[in-house]
């Protein structure tokens, strides 16, 4: 059943990539869909069905060298399940959304055949990221990692006429590559110390890494902290983390499917995946998670920041992404992996929703993604208008608070403040994230209001002719807000409850459970593992060590911590409305007023023109100078000037060339070089 | 042993330049379409030849196998073999004939000479992968120089004058040591057997020369020749420069075998005399030439970037490619030395479909000039869709054959220095940049220069000289333990004697790993 989830859209994305001359356009398109939903409906099986053992399948054996072996193989945990359902419901739905979101693209002309191209890269796309969340070892995973890279180029490039797509294209992928570079570097690292890429070996190895020093470039490390923090560093690209993030919001270019699925929903989130499964190696890693905690928490800051004054509907969406990431990194940092799921979990549902619902916006507008000339809409689209409110109601946080009720965005957003206060002491990361859910809240009432309220201000035309999408496109949305406004509540206690329910879900070891008589599949997991010395891989899918009491101190959270966010949300509401309802001088005053300020905001802290001055433009002007002062200035040079003296000799060879007596030149030299070989074989051997 | 395979793997495609060459006359349409057709026929006879080789060999079996041994003029020997290091470069070779010849058939200038040229060359690359003895492999190794000479030289492009001096001086110069080494080693050792050479231990005691302490003695100065000749036919920097020009020059098939095989010699040198010959000074020259291979990666990667011809471009990223190559042979470990041979024969067909893709365009519009393309996808949907294929393999995408000699290389080089593997990789970021900008530049975008509007997208032809390439790239990259099931026990017992010899030469291994 595994395999069939598998690879049922990679069969997809052959089929329809390669074939769909001789089947028909059509018939791809159904194809990968029918194959997707298959996939996805085998998810929920394994999601709702599965127990609490680690399985595991080998399908064959891949890179095999000495003692570095990588098998490609299946492993299906907790974690796996929960990225199954995530990856193939989201995509499921973006591939059916697409059908009326591709149907007449106006990038394209009337003979131009593209649709099958694009479910092809989305099929694609899924078995990467399917991959990658069900590899064993961490070469696999990395496989999936660059996989995903792969399809994500190819779809931002999509309309690969426009010069912007293209460039953002490749932006994404080498930035992605950075980030590569730090993951890699880790599976070196972490080959070299434990001898194996395996997961179930790098646990068992995990608390001898906390006492190995490994040197490193010029100095010794603790081998833990340093291998995770590499292994961040490849979570910081893929996840568009500070410093590495330039590349998400350039990747609005693809079409808006493409950024619901890859940019929001499922591949941004391989990077909290990935220090979630490492989970029992970042709990020896506290130096590491303090830095996931940092990163985690100045990007949701940041981010947030640079959301709150941009105008293109699809890149406010992009940034509150960022933000959010920033969350979930920040609940893994502290120690709250279970958290950080949750976080992930509730996000895809109505991040997602908000994309395809900016996606519906921008297809009842033409194409138009500038907010500053929507406006009133809500009684032109009212079915994506009702879609984008329960986003925006789930994203924002709206709840009752001190209950578990609300929308998915209160409960796991409260879950991960309140993780931040108990894993910090109510230090800087926890205060951070609340000023960010006013940002939040701030910048996604702005869209609505925006988008949705007041005067239409685009041209009559376009407004006159805005008109609600196809059905095929509103299913899609009304399933998402179905997640969106309940995952938070059914699966609450699952991720964020009492410890035995988070530990029963995930499969942890607990006292509890260590007082149950072992069952037979965990006799026959310890049989298998008997050549490591009897060391047997933490139980479960996370790994939380004794002294970690961040999900348990989480729950005794005063009352003022538990309401802030509610609180901040509160604010941010009422600032959008002051600023975009009451009182709509008000943005103009500010920007003018603080002038600087906005201009940073708007130019996104300078980060690209940074780059750009420091690796862009320098790696061109090095490349030029290696190539024309030390490739032809010196090192030709000085060969130039011994060959100086064999010009005469050359052109007089070159003038036989015409003549025709190549041949004969050419036996003479075989003959040469015989002669004087065999001359001097045997001037030796008579010696 | 009942036929002697080696032997008639090598002589088949020199039998049949013989053939052609005092049979073949008329430069009239039918006479060329039979030059080829002899061409075709041979190279594909050679190639089913040693698929026997392949049937019989034993990979477990780490000694040479199916020995051919005569005794030849003035006392020297005649001796074939292979081990679990060769055999796959004589595959290689044997693989990529015929296509070369394929993608070659729509040559019409002085056909019958072109395939005599590629037709000898093919046996001289041969017989460098198989030969046993110093004074044939020089044979092979030297000789193989001047086919590949005229090729560039009578049918390359404007400058091939220069581009082919260029070549053959800078690989020839290089040689000249390695000769005087070999003289010498037959003097010391009394036989010129590789085998026993490869048993036999020069003397490593320290030389003083004019002040200087000369550490690994007599070995390190063997290496060292040994190295100038390798390390130009690599090519390794800074002795790179003849290649880019050599490629540009090349007519399309030149750049391919140039790429794919005759660029592995150096590599093969390395793993065949300088790491069992001379373990010692290869020891005391590990740092030096980790370095190289690092200033070489990141180097020839920003050269890469501003290039303006394609066939240039492709050509530096050889050269980084290679990097990875001598870096992992140069750890002297199990991943570091399969990942090499394996960057090897994935680099080849890699790269060589690269050329090939330039070669596609180059026959239409005559210009490698990157500026004069763009938006080839609009007209060209096949070869857009390989042209990425090879890209993302060039970049080593997981799943494609590059990955995994990259991968491994750089695993083994961490485990000795981290500093180098640290650079070293960041050679994946660069090669990202400029192979995917050189594809954006050529085939994306819109359409916009007059000139190629009215350009074919490729003819079956053409694609079915990619197909095998595509094939064993993916197939390479899905399931290497192909190759690294019969190179594995060769890099074994390659790797423990190294490290025996090195380490009974006292000299102290440290290790970076603490409790």
């Amino acid at each position: 059943m595994e395999q069939i989830i598998l690879f049922s859209p990679l069969i997809g994305a052959v089929i329809g990539g390669f074939f769909w001359k001789s089947i028909g356009e059509k018939a791809a398109i159904y194809l990968t869909i029918v194959l997707l939903f298959a996939s996805c409906f085998l998810s929920w099986i394994v999601f709702l069905s599965h127990g609490l053992a680690t399985e595991k399948i080998t399908l064959f054996r891949w890179i095999v060298s000495g003692n570095l072996s990588a098998d490609w193989s299946i492993r299906l945990d907790r974690l796996t399940s929960i990225m199954l359902v995530v990856v193939t419901s989201v995509s499921a739905l973006v591939h059916l959304y697409s059908v009326g979101y591709m149907a007449h693209d106006e990038n394209w002309q009337d003979d131009e055949r593209y649709k099958a191209r694009f479910f092809a890269y989305l099929s694609f796309f899924t078995f990467a990221m399917l991959m990658l969340v069900t590899s064993d070892n961490l070469v696999q995973m990395f496989f999936g990692w660059e996989g995903v890279g792969v399809a994500s180029y190819l779809l931002i490039g999509f309309y690969y006429k426009k010069q912007s797509a293209n460039a953002a294209a490749i932006k994404a992928f080498v930035v992605n590559r950075v980030g590569d570079f730090g993951f890699a570097l880790g599976i070196f690292a972490l080959f070299m110390v434990t001898g194996s890429i395996n997961f179930d070996d790098i646990f068992v190895a995990a608390p001898k890494l906390a006492e190995t020093t490994l040197t490193f470039l010029w100095t010794d490390w603790n081998a833990a902290n340093l291998i995770a923090i590499l292994l961040f560093i490849g979570a910081m690209g893929k996840s568009a983390q500070l410093f590495l993030h330039t590349w998400l919001p350039d990747a609005m270019e693809g079409p808006t499917p493409v950024s619901a699925l890859i940019h929001a929903a499922t591949m941004v989130t391989a990077g909290v995946f990935l220090v979630c499964r490492m989970s029992p190696l970042m709990e020896y890693a506290p130096a590491a998670l303090g830095f996931i905690t940092i990163i985690g928490a100045f990007t949701a800051f940041v981010a947030a920041t640079i959301g709150l004054v941009q105008n293109d509907i699809k890149r406010v969406i992009a940034y509150s992404t960022m933000s959010q990431l920033g969350y979930m990194f920040v609940a893994a940092g502290v120690g709250a992996y279970s958290v950080a799921m949750f976080h992930l979990f509730t996000h895809a549902f109505f991040k997602a929703m908000l994309f395809l619902g900016a996606g519906s916006v921008i297809h009842a507008m033409h194409h138009e993604q500038d907010m500053r000339n929507y406006g009133g809409l809500r009684k032109k689209i009212p079915y994506t208008f009702w879609a984008m409110m329960i986003g925006t109601l789930a994203i924002t946080g709206v709840g009752i608070p001190l209950t578990h009720v609300g929308f998915a965005g209160f409960l796991s957003k409260d879950a991960v403040i309140e993780s931040a206060w108990a894993g910090t002491n109510a230090g800087f990361a926890f205060w951070t994230l609340v000023i960010a859910a006013l940002f939040t809240s701030f910048y996604s009432w702005r869209l609505m209001l925006m988008t949705f309220f007041g005067q239409p201000k685009s041209d009559s035309h376009a407004y006159s002719h805005a008109k609600e999408s196809p059905m095929v496109m509103l299913i899609p949305l009304g399933l998402l807000g179905l997640g969106a406004i309940l995952s938070g509540m059914i699966w609450y206690s699952s991720f964020f409850g009492k410890d035995y329910q988070v530990a029963n879900f995930f499969g942890i070891e607990s006292e509890y459970q260590q007082t149950l008589p072992k069952t037979k599949e965990e006799n026959i997991v310890e049989k298998n593992n008997e050549k490591l010395e009897d060391a047997l891989p933490p139980q479960g899918a996370i790994y939380m060590s004794p002294e970690n009491h961040v999900l348990h101190d989480a729950h005794y959270a005063p009352i003022w911590v538990k309401i802030s966010p509610f609180i901040a949300m509160l604010l941010g509401l009422l600032m959008a409305l002051w600023f975009y309802v009451w009182d709509k001088k008000k943005p103009s005053e500010w920007a003018s007023t603080l002038d600087p300020l906005y201009r940073f905001l708007l130019n996104k802290w300078y980060f690209d023109e940074i780059y750009e001055i420091l690796f862009v433009s320098r790696a061109k002007v090095i490349g030029r100078i290696f190539w024309k002062k030390g490739d032809g200035g010196i090192i030709d040079g000085s060969i130039n000037g011994i060959a100086m003296s064999l010009v005469p000799l050359v052109t007089r060879i070159s003038t036989r060339f015409q003549s025709g007596y190549i041949f004969s030149y050419a036996l003479a030299m075989v003959l040469g070089i015989l002669l004087l070989l065999t001359w001097m074989i045997f001037a030796v051997g008579v010696k | 042993m009942d036929q002697p395979l080696l032997s008639m793997v090598t002589f088949i495609p020199a039998f049949a330049a013989f053939v052609l060459l005092m049979v073949a006359r008329g430069e009239d349409a039918a006479a060329q379409l039979v030059c080829k057709r002899v061409a075709m026929f041979t190279t594909i006879a050679t190639f089913l030849v040693s698929l026997l080789i392949l049937a019989q060999f034993d990979a477990q079996n780490t000694n040479f196998q199916m020995v051919e041994s005569y005794s030849w003029i003035m006392g020297l020997t005649y001796k074939l073999g292979v081990d679990g290091i060769s055999i796959l470069f004589v595959m290689l070779t044997t693989f990529m004939m015929p296509l070369v010849i394929w993608a070659s058939w729509s040559l019409e200038t002085r056909v019958k000479e072109y395939m005599i040229a590629f037709l000898l060359l093919e046996t001289l690359m041969l017989g460098v992968f198989m030969a046993l003895d110093l004074v044939l492999f020089y044979l092979f190794f030297e000789a193989g120089l001047i086919p590949m000479f005229l090729i560039i030289g009578i049918w390359g492009g404007k400058d091939r004058i220069y581009a082919s001096f260029k070549f053959f001086l800078y690989t020839l110069l290089g040689s000249v040591l390695m000769l005087i080494a070999m003289i010498s080693m037959y003097n010391v050792a009394g036989t010129s057997d590789i085998p026993s050479l490869m048993n036999y231990t020069f003397d490593y005691g320290s030389i003083n020369l004019m002040g200087f302490e000369i550490l690994g003695g007599f070995q390190t100065l063997l290496f060292l020749a040994f190295f100038a000749s390798f390390a130009v036919k690599m090519p390794m920097w800074p002795v790179h420069t003849w290649l880019p020009d050599a490629h540009v020059q090349a007519p399309t098939a030149g750049s391919v075998v140039l790429a794919a095989i005759l660029l592995k010699m150096g590599g093969y040198g390395f793993l065949r005399f300088s790491l069992p010959m001379f373990p010692v000074g290869a020891s005391e020259m590990t740092n030096f030439v980790f370095w190289l291979s690092a200033i070489a990666i990141i180097y020839t990667s920003l050269v890469a970037l501003v290039q303006d011809d394609m066939k240039k471009l492709i050509a530096y990223s050889s050269v980084a490619h290679m990097g990875y190559v001598t870096m992992g042979i140069f750890a002297v470990n199990q991943q570091g030395i399969d990942g090499a041979i394996f960057q090897m024969l994935s680099h080849g067909f890699i790269s060589g479909a690269l050329f090939l893709c330039v070669g596609v365009i180059y026959d239409r519009m005559h210009t490698r000039e990157i500026e004069a393309y763009g938006g080839l996808v609009n007209v060209m949907p096949s070869y857009a869709l390989i042209f990425m294929f090879f890209t993302m393999a060039n970049v080593g995408l997981p799943g494609t054959s590059g990955f995994v000699g990259e991968f491994l290389t750089l695993v083994g080089i961490f485990q000795v220095n981290t500093w180098v593997a640290l650079f070293a990789t960041s050679g994946v970021i660069l090669s990202a940049a400029y192979a995917l900008w050189l594809y954006r530049r050529v085939v994306m975008g819109d359409l916009i220069k007059e000139a190629l509007r009215s350009i074919k997208d490729m003819s079956f032809r053409e694609k079915s000289v990619f197909a095998p390439l595509i094939f064993f790239t993916l197939l390479l990259g899905i399931y290497p333990a192909l190759v690294l099931d019969i190179i594995g026990p060769s890099v074994e017992v390659l790797v423990a004697n190294y490290h025996e010899e090195v380490s009974s030469s006292n000299l102290i291994q440290t290790s970076m790993v603490k409790n």
